[in-house]
């Protein structure tokens, strides 16, 4: 069932004037995602932008249990947790991480791989803004090809990014999702629906970052919204290894009109280097890519 | 009931006399036997507690860490290389004041591999914020591992109990198993003073500054210094409390021992042979030997490493004329450090001010012969014994540059 704006719980677990950038992007998946966990979790955050955003000591922006952990522990850390409610006989109460993407898909990957395989019953969310954005905008695993960054301050990122989700997935695990701070709903749900299995689910998060990616503040929603809109970054989940796509992903399946990848380049500055060959593709990638959709939809609507 | 086990046994029955209610564990030699030991008397119903397989070590005290933030009882064990790659995670643990206990079997560490004893890898987290005891038999392996807990709860300070390996993880020996009841009654169920938990939400261990800021009713929290500071004193303070647990171990146990040092006929020595963990034993014949050739020797084992119980130690040396400091691991590039450590103490609080020197020996577990120590130590008790190169090296075949002689 899909939520609408109107069924959101109206309690915030996270408070305004939080530490943030101006239009960073986790605010909204933050509060949107503490709705779907709602108030009896424990949270796990490894050193990340939401270190940053759930403010400093003595004060704390957030309104649930949090433990900030060293940042290749960030799994582990949710699996003691979880050891600790079962010894001290608590129910009820959920168990969830929150980390970025170097947090996850480089550091934390061992330590996440190793939860999964032991089947450790609690929500991983990857909030993946495309870099190490709160320590100056360095490479990480999940920074997409071309893109300025840091550590690649001229010509841009030399490899593609890594498909964390398809890495989750391989796992075996009940439910991997992918999903976008600028479809909130897209993502409540995917969070609520991760709660109702058992194991590790993983939820991936696409975090438009205004400092880090090089565009103004107001345009984090347009920025995420355009990213599923040109097919680059898709909404989909994988659920009991069956994987469908969702919300504004799923309409392009039904539309058949993806908006070229160039507005979406062209609207930050880290693609500032990127040559029209090399747009041309990741177009070219983009809509082979789009097409296998097409088809094998088209093929299962025809064996119905 | 008295039993004869190896020592790695003996920490498992005093982690399970302790009623731990997590482990988490990384297999790693000499302390695998320690965990599968754990994990049997979990699986066969022997002790209720959650056993977590990890895939590294930096994971087992991740899951330790995050336990006892939720308020329970936690453990884990390790030795040599899995020790090291635990560092950011010990120093973690120390800083957000958990009470864990973790075990190390001691072992050299790499490069090259060795899997054999020293002390170098528990040296080498001297200065994370953790106590250290070094037990020397089986008995305080199991007595320290009890008192480690109600230590480590009473002042929120984690607590490793060291113990060398081989020699005694794997070694057989007699020993005496605590009664269980009396055990549940010095060591009752933890009670933290915060867990975890949605009603009473808090944000552990978040950025602090420098200086510290208002909190919501403007009143000034402490700063990173303030904290830091308070884990130094109450380090100092983890000193006297250590003799209320024994204290309060004896008169429940009816044994115990010194929790700082063993001495071993230091009364009326002139010279006084210092070590950590089993190797004091082997010492003990050597001053005997050397009693009986008329030079009055006399062996300190300490067992309280950090904090550091420097007044108590050097009162212990005082009025000796001679210190030898036997070490099994290296500040490389200056001396043993155990050895610094004993001259800051003696420079500090003695008043003859006896000299000081260093024996480093069964590196990588180089076989410690008698033989070694009795003529190390027979050059070093004689007046000018502190003379020459204060670190020298007992057992080495081949010199620096040399060749096999």
């Amino acid at each position: 069932m899909k939520t609408t704006i109107l069924d959101l719980p109206e309690e915030e677990l996270i408070e305004p004037g939080n530490r943030a950038c101006a239009g960073c992007a986790l605010g909204i998946a933050y509060r949107a995602g503490l709705k779907a966990l709602g108030r009896d979790t424990l949270l796990v955050v490894p050193p990340s932008c939401l270190t940053v955003l759930q403010g400093l000591y003595p004060i704390a922006a957030t309104k649930l249990p949090s433990l900030n952990v060293t940042f290749a522990s960030t799994a582990s850390a949710a699996t003691g947790l979880l050891a600790a409610l079962k010894v001290t006989g608590r129910t009820g109460v959920n168990v969830a991480a929150w980390a970025g993407d170097g947090g996850t898909s480089d550091i934390g990957l061992q330590a996440l791989s190793a939860a999964c395989e032991r089947g450790d019953n609690f929500v991983f969310v990857c909030y993946d803004n495309e870099g190490y954005m709160n320590t100056g905008v360095q490479r990480s695993g999940t920074t997409p090809q071309w893109a300025i960054t840091a550590n690649t301050p001229l010509k841009g990122k030399m490899q593609p990014n890594k498909n964390v989700p398809a890495i989750m997935a391989a796992h075996g695990i009940d439910y991997v999702a992918a999903t976008s701070a600028a479809y909130p709903l897209d993502l409540y749900d995917k969070i609520k629906k991760a709660l109702t299995y058992g194991g590790v689910k993983y939820i991936h998060i696409h975090i438009p970052c205004p400092p880090g990616w090089g565009f103004e503040p107001r345009y984090a929603v347009k920025l995420g919204k355009l990213a599923v809109e040109t097919g680059l970054y898709e909404l989909y989940e994988i659920e009991k290894s069956q994987l469908r796509h969702t919300g504004a992903s799923l309409k392009l399946m039904e539309k058949r009109r993806l908006l070229p990848v160039e507005n979406y380049l062209r609207a930050q500055s880290r693609f500032k280097t990127i040559s029209d060959a090399e747009m041309e593709k990741i177009q070219d990638q983009i809509t082979r890519k789009w097409e296998g959709y097409f088809k094998s939809s088209e093929e299962a609507q025809g064996g119905e | 009931m008295q039993i004869i086990e190896t020592g790695n046994v003996a920490a498992a029955l005093g982690v399970k006399l302790a009623r731990a209610q997590v482990i988490a564990a990384y297999p790693i030699t000499p302390q695998t036997p320690l965990t599968e030991k754990l994990s049997e008397f979990i699986e066969s119903g022997e002790m209720q507690a959650e056993y977590i397989p990890v895939e590294s070590e930096h994971s087992a005290l991740a899951i330790c860490i995050a336990a006892a933030s939720a308020g329970a009882r936690s453990f884990t064990a390790t030795s040599s290389n899995g020790l090291l790659y635990m560092h950011e995670q010990i120093q973690w643990a120390a800083g957000a004041r958990l009470p864990l206990v973790m075990c190390v079997a001691n072992r050299g560490v790499g490069a090259p591999w060795t899997i054999w004893n020293d002390h170098q890898d528990s040296i080498s987290q001297r200065d994370t914020g953790w106590i250290q005891i070094y037990a020397n038999d089986h008995q305080q392996i199991i007595d320290s591992v009890l008192k480690a807990f109600c230590l480590a709860e009473e002042i929120m300070i984690p607590v490793m109990v060291c113990y060398d390996g081989y020699i005694l993880s794997h070694t057989h020996m007699p020993f005496d198993v605590p009664d269980s009841e009396i055990a549940d009654a010095f060591l009752p169920p933890y009670r933290p003073p915060y867990a975890l938990d949605p009603a009473d939400p808090a944000n552990l261990n978040t950025v602090t500054m420098p200086d510290g800021r208002p909190d919501v009713r403007g009143d000034i929290s402490p700063g990173y210094m303030e904290i830091r500071h308070l884990l130094q004193h109450d380090m100092v303070e983890a000193i006297p409390a250590l003799k209320r647990v024994e204290e309060r171990f004896r008169s429940m146990f009816g044994r115990g021992h010194d929790p700082y040092v063993e001495p071993y006929r230091c009364d009326d020595a002139d010279y006084i042979a210092v070590s950590l963990g089993s190797l004091s034993y082997q010492l003990h014949d050597v001053a005997d030997a050397l009693r009986a050739e008329g030079v009055r020797a006399g062996v300190l084992s300490v067992h309280l490493y950090r904090p550091f119980p420097d007044r108590i130690i050097a009162e212990a040396l005082n009025r000796c004329s001679g210190v030898i400091v036997f070490e099994k691991a290296l500040s490389y590039g200056y001396q043993g450090p155990l050895c610094s450590d004993i001259k800051s103490a003696l420079y500090r609080y003695a008043q003859g001010k006896p000299f000081v020197t260093n024996y480093i020996l069964g590196l990588g577990g180089r076989e410690i012969t008698t033989q070694d120590l009795y003529e190390a130590l027979k050059v070093s008790c004689s007046p000018d014994g502190g003379a020459g190169e204060e670190t020298r090296w007992i057992g080495l075949k081949i010199p620096a540059g040399g060749t096999q002689t």
